[in-house]
């Protein structure tokens, strides 16, 4: 157990995990899930809060099984090895509101980091823009870290804070084997799905399963972030989980290469749009939000599963951002961005300036 | 007298931006940093390591950990 324990800590460990996602969501488009969107956090949250209905865009609508799968092996992985710590209390409001915003920031763009990453590993050059607007966002939020910003203490708490999130994970998955999805059918029980779109598009439902364990597993361990890999890097000039994510991109490239998934260029992208500006503009806000709230998208999914209360409300955040980007016409489509979702980023900026500015300790 | 940081029950990179600004404005040759999680465990040591500190121990204090970091 220490033995495994020092691998995953080690930056081989780190490598090895970035290595395997990439690999993985490379093969989980190949066996259905969207083109480029392997994988993809805020993504995949968008579709579950389509299916149950918080909204309603017929396109992207499905209860995607890899985020019940994070949670669950995030959970499993913690109780193995001793470290699941029921914990919150740290700003749980503000966390909700980076969470909301960080949603929209990233459906500007069409993706989360993973997916930025993915997609770039899949020849779409659009997201060049979605990575420098990552780093700029994160580098604002890293600037706010070095100025005493700080969302405060958490407390230990019962054990059962720490089971809500796994346990509306489990829920989730009681649904969707409770209601299968039929073929044709728009409806199946209390659930959405899609007959065309992103949402149509998936990998079967156990293997989606097994991967998001396996993943959830593997991340609980080595503790990979996408956003901490980039603030580390700007704040502490540290490459340790820098090593991950470039190892996610790497491997998945290499994998898309093997499959057949390579095509480059910027226009005709899947799921993607060519607005520059905007795939920019989305993701410093998606990365501002990740860096005042101290994780990327999938990170906050794992440490929910480790017991952390906070990480949960930002997940839920997530979730209902997702559903504020669909029913307001904030999100992109391919065509472009949405009717508000410009009016969307500089608020979302300016409430996290907001955050960032008052949310200091000047000690 | 070591110094003690006290970075419970903060999230990284509180932890290890405690730890560092304490190095900088010249510490002592030993440190004590109290942490709650094994991420932050792992991230201090880590930080401390890349400032020439090694980490003398690691003691199970409460729910957390009591870190010894020597200069050297």
């Amino acid at each position: 157990m220490e033995a495994v324990k020092r691998f995953f800590a080690s930056r081989w460990g780190i490598i090895c995990v970035g290595a395997v996602i990439g690999v993985l969501a490379a093969i989980l488009q190949k066996l259905g899930n969207p083109a480029n969107m392997g994988i993809c956090v805020a993504c995949f949250e968008r579709d579950i809060a389509g299916s149950i209905g918080l909204h309603r865009a017929a396109v992207v609508q499905y209860l995607r099984p890899e985020i019940i799968g994070f949670v669950l092996g995030a959970l499993l992985a913690a109780y193995l090895f001793k470290e699941f710590r029921p914990r919150a209390g740290s700003a749980p409001i503000v966390r909700f509101m980076l969470g909301v915003f960080a949603m929209i920031g990233a459906l500007v763009f069409l993706g989360c980091p993973w997916r930025a990453v993915l997609r770039l590993a899949g020849g779409d050059g659009n997201a060049i823009l979605g990575l420098a607007g990552l780093a700029t966002g994160i580098g604002i939020g890293a600037w706010f870290l070095k100025n005493g910003y700080n969302l405060g203490r958490a407390q230990k708490t019962y054990t059962s804070v720490g089971w809500l999130m796994p346990l509306t994970m489990l829920g989730f998955l009681v649904l969707l084997l409770a209601n299968p999805q039929i073929a044709g059918e728009a409806q199946s029980g209390v659930l959405f799905y899609s007959l065309k779109g992103p949402g149509a598009a998936h990998a079967p439902l156990f293997v989606s399963l097994l991967v998001g364990l396996l993943i959830g597993v593997l991340a609980q361990r080595s503790r990979f972030c996408t956003m901490g890999a980039l603030r580390d890097l700007i704040l502490f000039r540290q490459t340790h989980l820098l090593s991950g994510f470039l190892a996610l991109l790497v491997f998945a490239f290499a994998a898309n290469l093997v499959l057949g998934q390579f095509n480059p260029g910027f226009t005709g992208q899947p799921v993607a749009h060519t607005q520059h500006f905007w795939n920019f503009a989305g993701m410093v806000l998606a990365g501002l939000a990740f860096a005042l709230a101290g994780g990327c998208p999938g990170r906050q999914l794992f440490m929910a599963g480790e017991g952390d209360g906070d990480a949960a409300v930002f997940v839920v955040g997530m979730i209902v951002g997702a559903a504020f980007a669909h029913n307001f016409g904030l999100a992109s489509s391919p065509a472009g961005v949405g009717p508000n979702g410009i009016a969307a980023v500089v608020v979302g900026l300016a409430v996290c300036l907001f955050i960032g500015f008052t949310m200091r300790k000047t000690a | 007298m070591a110094t003690t940081i006290d970075a419970r029950g903060l999230s990284c990179p509180q932890p290890v931006l405690m730890t560092l600004d304490t190095i900088k404005a010249g510490a002592d040759k030993e440190l004590i940093v109290l942490v709650d999680t094994d991420t932050s465990r792992e991230n201090v040591s880590r930080a401390a390591a890349s400032q020439g500190y090694t980490v003398a121990a690691v003691d199970p204090d409460g729910d957390g950990y009591r870190l010894t970091l020597k200069k050297g």
